[in-house]
């Protein structure tokens, strides 16, 4: 989804992730580097082949349609994905917006560094309590503006991510996993037992953003899902872009470098604490950027809304979508919302669902719908087209010296593969 | 105890106030309950020690085969005719009834754990597959389990079933220790050692060390290492399902779709704290958990700090001693 010049040496390869997010090929063990070769390439893979076929501008092209017709999605209502009558389309497309905002932050966490965070909630619920406390006039504290209180809540959870981090990161990831689970019930328990943060009762009236309607109705309003959805939407497409920047930096190729072998990562020299506490943090930061959004729709924060089992779902979204892969993320996270709102009939039955396709996700494609790519991070377009045109020449080719480091996780399994 | 603290008044304060008197006080029968309490965590702490030991995996759905045990002494204990109230029975059917129920608890556990183990990681292990993938499956059994008996159970907890009423045995220091937490505490701790025993001393016992210390060495040695990972997996569920019977004793109206959850933390937390993949470590760190939470939510005025306590305990053992206070392996444990 990529769009932006990424900070990228070679101009031409800056921007060329998004042929190669589509590019959906996994590469089974040991596998040979050369596209012909690789393994299966999946339901998608055909797909990512002739998106990398394409040049540049018709992928721009087609991204831009792709986004003006997700822009229109609530104003179209197709006919056949329509969640109603069962749910309003607009909130339930603001619902979608929102699980593919918090699988892209969980993508970073999970897919990207290869941790596993089974908390996220907990900033989903750190970022809601932020924008409600913040805003509502239930609260004592000082009330400010409600889009001051998405860059705050940012920092309060990314604050809480590296509190969390530092002691458990140091350590084997599945303690990362066990604290974060314990975390995720524990700030609904803090909700439930803090006076101060008013248990059932909760935040009426949270803030919105400002503007109102001819008729002097907010523009924000609760039950209108369309300027939400829109919002939620346009914050989606400035982080992924942010996140595909990191992704191919420096930085995302330290978390592949850790997702892939720790040890190896460290004796190379990445700073691997550093880096895992990074991506918790900014998965942290995005999580608490949707509790913000989502308190601000909702218009009503109390204990009742921050489960562990919706932890679950998000991971489920991550998962599901293909971890590691930005579009998959996205795909998974609307997945994940608009099954349960579309077949309502399913809805009673949702964990359960999720529960049984995260088991049988990992068991028969542990990879997800949309596979993580297994590439060149750096110069990619460029080693792709050389790897393409002289295919006979093989990874030599592939390995002009910048890329050589991270194309090493071309011939390894992927954190989430098997 | 501390008697500086004594003369401080119960601080008021927004949010957390510390009721010292109240915990001078109930000192005694805190520390009775907590080591009931602890003796709980402790078995449940085992089995995730044990897999941990052998495969070096969180089992999250642990929590999971601990929460069948209880719904399998509920079914009992309702069939058998018990309710919310206790009847008179003699000695000799109280006894009967608790091995009963014990009996269906653990082959309950320990059967959810054998399915769990064949279904869910078996095919991962033959596929060697990367941890982060046994992590999300763990966590997606023990999710698929609660939800199933959510929508079989509903999410209200089932109707208290009472056994026997908890006699006085003997006082300390004031306080009566009752039947139902010696009961507890005394076969909790045979069966923790009866488990260290087994470990250190029989012929499968030493098969599991060999796995936990090198499973491929172990294999060449002529060790199957499928049956012990097997054997690991219900060892753990038989302790887990007698944790299930002590913990419907001490609550009886505690068997709930959820109620695994909070308690598996808990139970990891013990097995943290006294060093994981230690089968000793297990119960110290069970016992001091359950003292620790008990302690904390006199202190703190609410049931639910338990959990909170829990929860920092093990977040500060993370970070000051990772490897748990008695912090050896099971491998590394002596013959």
């Amino acid at each position: 989804m990529s769009m932006t010049d990424g900070p990228t040496p070679l101009p031409e390869a800056a921007a060329a992730q998004a042929a190669a997010d589509r590019e959906a090929v996994t590469a089974g063990p040991g596998s040979s580097v050369t596209p012909e070769k690789r393994g299966r390439p999946g339901v998608f893979g055909a797909w990512g082949e002739r998106w990398n076929a394409l040049s540049r501008q018709q992928q721009w092209a087609f991204l831009i349609v792709v986004v003006i017709l997700a822009y229109m999605l609530p104003l179209i209502n197709p006919p056949i994905i329509t969640t109603e009558p069962g749910n309003n389309f607009a909130l339930a497309c603001f619902d979608m917006a929102r699980f593919a905002l918090i699988a892209v932050g969980l993508n970073v966490v999970v897919g990207y560094a290869g941790l596993l965070d089974l908390g996220y909630v907990a900033f989903f619920a750190v970022g809601s309590y932020c924008a409600a406390m913040l805003t509502s006039p239930d609260s004592p504290f000082l009330h400010i503006p409600y889009l001051w209180t998405i860059p705050i809540a940012m920092t309060v959870t990314m604050f809480f991510g590296v509190v969390l981090g530092v002691p458990t990161l140091r350590l084997r990831g599945d303690y990362l996993a066990i604290v974060t689970l314990g975390f995720g019930e524990i700030v609904r328990i803090l909700a439930t037992i803090i006076p101060a943060m008013k248990g059932q009762v909760g935040f009426q009236n949270v803030g919105h953003p400002p503007g109102t309607e001819a008729d002097g109705t907010p523009i924000f309003s609760n039950s209108n899902g369309v300027p939400w959805y829109w919002l939620t939407l346009s914050i989606i497409i400035v982080i992924t872009l942010l996140v595909g920047n990191l992704e191919r930096s420096r930085v995302g190729r330290a978390w592949i470098a850790i997702r892939e072998d720790e040890d190896a990562a460290e004796i190379m020299g990445v700073p691997t604490f550093k880096y895992k506490v990074w991506a918790f943090a900014i998965g942290a930061a995005i999580g608490g950027l949707s509790g913000a959004l989502f308190a601000g729709q909702v218009g009503f924060v109390n204990n009742q809304k921050f489960d562990v089992t919706t932890s679950i779902l998000f991971l489920a979204a991550v998962v599901l979508g293909g971890a590691g892969n930005k579009v998959g993320a996205i795909l998974g996270g609307a997945l994940v919302s608009y099954i349960p709102l579309r077949f309502t009939a399913v809805a009673e039955y949702k964990y359960l669902i999720f529960g049984i396709a995260l088991v049988l996700i990992m068991i028969f494609r542990s990879q997800g719908l949309l596979p993580a790519r297994q590439r060149l991070l750096a110069y990619g377009r460029t080693a792709y087209q050389r790897v393409t045109q002289k295919d006979s020449t093989g990874p030599s080719s592939a390995g002009t010296p910048p890329a050589a480091g991270p194309g090493q996780d071309q011939n390894r399994e992927k954190g989430v593969q098997a | 105890m501390l008697p500086l603290l004594v003369q401080l008044p119960p601080m008021e304060n927004d949010w957390i106030s510390f009721d010292v008197p109240s915990l001078m006080q109930n000192f005694w029968s805190a520390t009775f309950d907590g080591l009931t309490f602890g003796a709980i965590y402790a078995l449940v702490a085992l089995g995730y020690t044990l897999v941990y030991g052998v495969l070096n995996l969180i089992n999250f759905a642990h929590s999971e085969v601990f929460i069948v045990g209880c719904y399998a002494v509920f079914f009992t204990l309702s069939g058998l005719g018990f309710g919310p109230s206790a009847p008179r029975l003699d000695f000799w059917s109280i006894v009967l009834n608790l091995v009963l129920a014990l009996v269906v608890a653990m082959v309950a556990s320990a059967l959810t754990a054998f399915v769990l183990e064949r279904v869910a990681y078996r095919p991962l292990r033959k596929r060697n597959a990367p941890r982060l993938v046994f992590l999300i499956t763990a966590i997606g059994a023990s999710f698929t389990i609660q939800y199933l008996i959510y929508l079989w159970r509903g999410p209200s907890p089932e109707l208290a079933v009472t056994m026997f009423r908890p006699t006085p045995i003997f006082d300390v220091f004031g306080t009566i220790v009752d039947s139902q937490q010696l009961v507890i505490i005394i076969a909790a701790v045979i069966m923790m050692v009866g488990t260290e025993r087994f470990i250190r001393k029989s012929r499968t016992g030493r098969g599991i060390r060999a796995v936990a210390q090198d499973p491929d060495t172990a294999t060449l040695m002529g060790v199957n290492k499928e049956r012990i990972i097997i054997t690991t997996f219900l060892i753990g569920g038989v302790l887990a399902g007698a944790a299930a019977l002590f913990y419907v004793m001490k609550i009886p109206s505690g068997v709930q779709y959820s109620g695994g959850f909070v308690l598996g933390i808990k139970a990891f937390a013990a097995a943290v704290l006294g060093g994981i993949g230690n089968v000793r470590g297990a119960l110290l760190g069970g016992l001091l958990l359950g003292l620790i939470g008990n302690y904390g939510q006199i202190l703190l005025g609410n049931s639910q700090w338990t959990d909170v306590v829990a929860f920092v305990i093990l977040v500060l053992v993370l970070l000051l001693r990772p490897q748990g206070i008695l912090g050896t392996s099971l491998g590394r444990s002596k013959a």
